[in-house]
């Protein structure tokens, strides 16, 4: 793929912006995209995802003004914030939780307006997976009273009651 | 040994490419998982990495299914940074794990290569499954299955919204990366392939080079892959990129198709131009290796040329990479020596071709 402005040297920066709803794809060549800015570059260094994501990170879009916040360590690994937009890593599985605010802006530029659908593991999402069958039934009971069919919705309404309980 | 049978071998299984499968190389799925009470990689001290290590390794000393084939753990004292590069170069781990110095990386390999997963690169585990040829929903399979039996064991980082929790948050969500390698000589000839490329990310694809991230396309090759990882099935990631590559392929033929007609002498001129290259240079780099390689497979695909199988070429193209090379010669090389060697390979394997 060439970069789209000079048309000359392949393509080595590909963004995905998201705004609104919309979304925009740039392809370009590292002078290119330098040129355009927008992006930190470091002309020293080869263009890289890492450099990529922490320009993303870096745009004061996600970033709270506050600075408090920016003091703020996570308990499982000791990374702040600024440590994320730096390496455009996170350090454990907790900076999910103890960043949600700051990392809401970066997700939803990376993957949309969406969350997980996929697989879930059935250890520790034991839960999650009862949480989702849980869902479902209260659909099906739903589809049941529709379609008066209220022997099959009284027995759905049992399972519920049953799976809730498990969940407490 | 499976380690020392994958390291001496020319082939590992994505090579093994039949009839058919002359556009769409391999398959590739990537699932990335970190286990839920430690650090990621980028901050696991020793203690840490070495507990990461010792649990994954405890894992594969139990009984698993037969269908992953034999897994094996080799953590990297046992590997050299000769042997990981091999490994990188068969496409088995990625380059920046070769590279890196941790002590507490390893690689989980099956006897045929088919399932690689890292331990301790950018996330704790990276299951990939390589597959000949287009076989994306067989590759999404055999990962799950490596995935299933190591979950029973270890617990995953994951999180009801988010999904599987990783460093990167570009892969959290399914932690899937599928993706197929492409030979595409026909487009880039045309000069299309830069807008039908384009046009993929509009499709929510990306391609990279031969070697993934920040590597070029060298010798018509294309890695395409699902740009977002979150908000889809896994199944739904995987057809999505299925439609897309057939779509591909199918370009790609007609274009072929169209060339074969359209530009018969052009054609056979530069696929004859390119085996005469291959079989009298004395000194020949990568790149202009790879090149010609591509113009030749081409021939052979389209029926000009004949004398070689698909699988041949490409346990080719990975054998005249400067690791494999060095591990050949067994000693050192500087460049130079490394071109002489590369022609000599090359003129051996395809002196057959007519």
């Amino acid at each position: 793929m060439y970069c789209e402005e000079c048309k000359q040297k392949p393509a080595a920066v590909h963004l995905t912006q998201v705004y609104n709803g919309n979304i925009i794809q740039s392809h370009l060549c590292e002078e290119c995209a330098a040129k355009k800015g927008g992006f930190i570059f470091d002309p020293g260094n080869k263009f890289s995802i890492p450099n990529l994501l922490s320009s993303i990170f870096g745009n004061s879009y996600g970033i709270d003004p506050n600075p408090m916040t920016e003091i703020k360590t996570c308990p499982g690994c000791g990374m702040n914030f600024n440590d994320i937009r730096k390496t455009g890593k996170l350090g454990c599985n907790q900076c999910y939780q103890i960043f949600a605010k700051e990392m809401e802006p970066t997700l939803r530029r990376i993957h949309g307006n969406s969350q997980h659908i996929g697989k879930i593991p059935s250890r520790g999402g034991e839960k999650v997976l009862l949480r989702k069958q849980l869902d479902n039934l209260k659909t099906r009971l739903q589809e049941a009273v529709n379609s008066e069919e209220y022997e099959k919705a009284a027995e759905i309404r049992d399972n519920i009651k049953e799976m809730e309980s498990k969940l407490a | 040994m499976s380690i020392e049978n994958i390291l001496n071998s020319a082939s590992v299984k994505w090579m093994e490419s039949e009839e058919g499968q002359d556009i769409v190389i391999s398959s590739r799925i990537r699932l990335a998982r970190n286990l839920m009470d430690l650090p990621f990689p980028l901050r696991l001290d020793q203690k840490a990495g070495h507990e990461c290590l010792q649990r994954v390794k405890a894992v594969c000393q139990e009984e698993m299914p037969a269908v992953l084939n034999e897994v094996e753990f080799s953590g990297f004292d046992q590997l050299n940074i000769l042997d990981r590069r091999i490994l990188a170069e068969k496409h088995l781990i990625s380059p920046d794990h070769a590279e890196s110095n941790s002590s507490f990386g390893a690689v989980l390999l099956n006897k045929d290569g088919s399932l690689s997963t890292m331990v301790n690169e950018e996330d704790h585990l990276r299951i990939q499954c390589l597959l000949p040829g287009l076989q994306l929903a067989a590759g999404y399979e055999l990962a799950q299955h490596m995935d299933d039996f190591l979950e029973s064991k270890l617990e995953y980082a994951f999180d009801e919204r988010y999904g599987y929790l990783t460093s990167c948050p570009t892969n959290v969500g399914t932690g899937l990366r599928a993706s197929v390698m492409l030979h595409l000589p026909a487009m880039q000839m045309t000069g299309q392939t830069s807008q039908i490329l384009q046009n993929i990310g509009q499709l929510g694809m990306t391609v990279r080079g031969l070697y993934g991230e920040g590597t070029e396309a060298t010798g018509n090759f294309f890695q395409m892959s699902n740009q977002t990882t979150m908000g889809q099935t896994e199944e739904e990631i995987c057809n999505h990129l299925q439609a897309v590559t057939e779509q591909i392929v199918e370009q790609e033929r007609v274009l072929r198709e169209r060339m074969k007609i359209e530009l018969k002498y052009q054609l056979e001129d530069k696929v004859g131009r390119a085996l005469g290259i291959l079989n009298h240079a004395r000194i020949i780099n990568s790149t202009e290796a790879l090149t010609l390689l591509s113009d030749v497979r081409l021939g052979i695909d389209l029926g000009i040329l004949s004398g070689i199988q698909p699988y041949a070429l490409n346990q080719l193209i990975v054998s005249i990479r400067p690791a494999h090379l060095q591990k050949d010669v067994a000693q050192e090389m500087d460049a130079l020596q490394r071109d002489i060697k590369r022609a000599e390979i090359i003129q051996e394997q395809i002196k057959g071709i007519k």
